[in-house]
This record gives C-alpha cells, structure tokens and sequence, in this order.
C-alpha cells in the first residue's frame, strides 16, 4: 500500500525552499498559497527524492467562507504519497493556476471543477463545461444553488 | 285456425328416416378433401387470414430493441436477454447497435438533459413502425432524481413512449410482462391506422 507521507515533515523541507508560500501542514494535508502553486508542485514533481509523477486526482470543495481545491499526488517510484489544498476566496470569479502542464490527467478533472463549482483555472488549455451543457444556469455543486 | 296437414305422421317419419340413413351411409366413406382441386405442392399449405394479423404477428415475433441503456435497469435487460429468462423466446435476441435496425427502444436508465439530444437522435433514426418502454422508475418520471437540474423528468418529456413498467429496477419477469403487454398492443394495431 502507499505511504502517506507526514504533511508536518514535508511542509518543513518545502519552507526552506519557497520561504514565501506560507506552506501549512494541517492533519490530513498541506495548504499551500495559490500564489506559490505552480512553483511548489513542479518543485514536487521533479525533485528526485521526491518525484510525485502521478496525480491521483484533482477535486473541489465549497465550504461557504472559501473554495478549497484539493490535489491527491502519488510517486509510482517510492510509492508514497502526499495531499495538497488550496484555498481561494473570492466567490464571484474565483481563480487558480492550472496544472495541466505538470500532469496532464488535471484536464477533464479541472474542466469538471469549472463547471460544477465555477472555479476557474488559469493555463487550462480547452476550459468550457464537460458535465452539462453550453447555456446552463449556475454552478449546481457551490452550496448556494438553488 | 286449422292447420291443414301437408304429411301424415307416418311420412314424415319415414323421410326422417331416410336422412339419418343417408349420413350414415355418406360417413361410412372417406372424408372429401377440400383442397383436391390445389396442386400437389400448394397442398395443406393455405392459410386464411387477415392482412393485420400477418403483420401483427411478425412484428411483434421479431422485436428487435435499440441499445439505450443508460444506467443501471440495464444489468435488469441484460439478465432479461441471458439465458435463465431468454428473450430469444420472443425473437428479441439480436440487440441493435443501429438504430436503423432496431423496431423496440427499451430505456433503461436515467436521462440526463445533457444525453437527451442522443437518445432523441436514435429514437428519430429507428424505422417506422417503432415502439418505446419505458423502463423502471427514473424513465416513467425520472424516479428519485426527479427534482435534479440534470435529469430528464421521464422519457416521455423526449420520446412518445408505449409501456410503462415501474420497479426500482423491475425484476426480468416484469420486464417479459411489459414485452407481452407490448405485444398485445402491436397484435391490435390496423394498417388502416398507420401514419396516424
């Protein structure tokens, strides 16, 4: 089975790295600033002793106050694996950097987020909705439809 | 009034008697064959009947259904078209890719708007004469995701349909009922009726 990797040990090496990503390691992940997304996750990807080459997934939660978008990474060659989160707080136009150029399984994932929670993803390469159509009132997964 | 005798007793009688001798006599012989004056190989292969019931009859004996399964009353078909219930009892074995060959559209599953332009595609490029059963709860009414954004609130919203069957899904037995009471209504259909 993979081995979650201690979010407490990797916030620290990350912080001697990105001393302005504000990294927070919280109990079942870390929280990274979205300003510093991008940089951090391709530091994650191609770092040798790290080498997260495989993205679980990508998904996203409203809680009320704050989008948090959550990224599940996964090295194939150690076989540990770590949870990263993102917050953002703007509620009208909500954006984050895209990861599509790191792992490109982000697309039809990040596609999804924009269509059922409106966030959109800065660098997706083909952004429109997947689930429901062109026309469709609303973000039917943010806590405010209906 | 007097009624005035034609026949005494005793001759009618005897003409009574004389034709229940005659059949008796007449039976005693071989049965005349009604179909002597057809040739040999037209012989014992003439049957009378109306236009409706012939076609009737091989319509509803080769129901072919559409694939249109979009959620899980599928797995109820599947098992309805396996070997335990065998719905090639009714001529339905061969499920259609093509809409074009298809003559039943079996919806089983929930519709979504986002799916409804296809399965309304595939209905409008299945051949005339063509039927629909709705299959389980979602396709009468959309079922327990009725009140979603996102599914259709029964295929009859899309599709004219000619069955209902409910079940959350229907067992196969109830699926074989539908077919029958779809039978039942294509053995009633006229030619006079068609296109109308």
């Amino acid at each position: 089975m993979t081995t979650a990797l201690a979010p407490g040990k990797i916030a620290k090496q990350l912080a001697r790295k990105f001393p302005d990503a504000a990294i927070e390691a919280g109990p079942d992940g870390l929280l990274l600033k979205s300003g510093q997304l991008l940089a951090v996750m391709e530091y994650l990807k191609k770092s040798p002793d790290l080498d997260f080459n495989y993205l679980n997934h990508v998904t996203g939660v409203d809680y009320y106050d704050y989008f948090e978008v959550v990224y599940q990474l996964t090295s194939l060659k150690y076989n540990h694996g770590l949870v990263l989160k993102v917050r953002c707080y703007d509620r009208e136009k909500p954006v984050l950097p895209s990861v599509t150029g790191l792992w490109q399984g982000a697309d039809f994932q990040e596609r999804e987020i924009f269509d059922l929670l409106g966030i959109g993803f800065e660098g997706h390469p083909n952004l429109r909705r997947i689930v429901l159509w062109e026309g469709f009132k609303g973000h039917p997964l943010r806590k405010d439809f209906l | 009034m007097e009624i005035e005798e034609v026949y005494s007793r005793q001759e009618i009688d005897e003409a009574e008697g004389k034709q229940i001798n005659e059949l008796i006599a007449r039976s005693q012989g071989i049965i005349p064959d009604p179909d002597q004056w057809l040739d040999e190989e037209l012989k014992r292969n003439v049957m009378v009947t109306t236009v409706d019931a012939v076609l009737g009859w091989a319509r509803r004996t080769s129901l072919w259904p559409v694939v249109c399964f979009p959620a899980c009353c599928a797995f109820e078909f599947i098992t309805t078209a396996a070997s335990r219930f065998d719905i090639s009892r009714f001529g339905m074995e061969i499920i259609r890719a093509s809409p074009r060959q298809g003559d039943l559209m079996i919806t089983a599953g929930t519709l979504t708007w986002k799916m409804a332009p296809q399965v309304k595609r595939i209905y409008d490029q299945m051949a005339e004469p063509k039927w629909v059963i709705a299959m389980g709860a979602c396709a009468i009414s959309g079922g327990i995701f009725r009140s979603s954004y996102s599914v259709v609130p029964g295929y009859n919203h899309i599709i004219p349909v000619d069955v209902y069957l409910p079940g959350c899904p229907p067992r196969p037995e109830a699926l074989i009922h539908a077919i029958r009471m779809l039978h039942e209504k294509i053995g009633k259909r006229s030619i006079i009726q068609e296109g109308k």
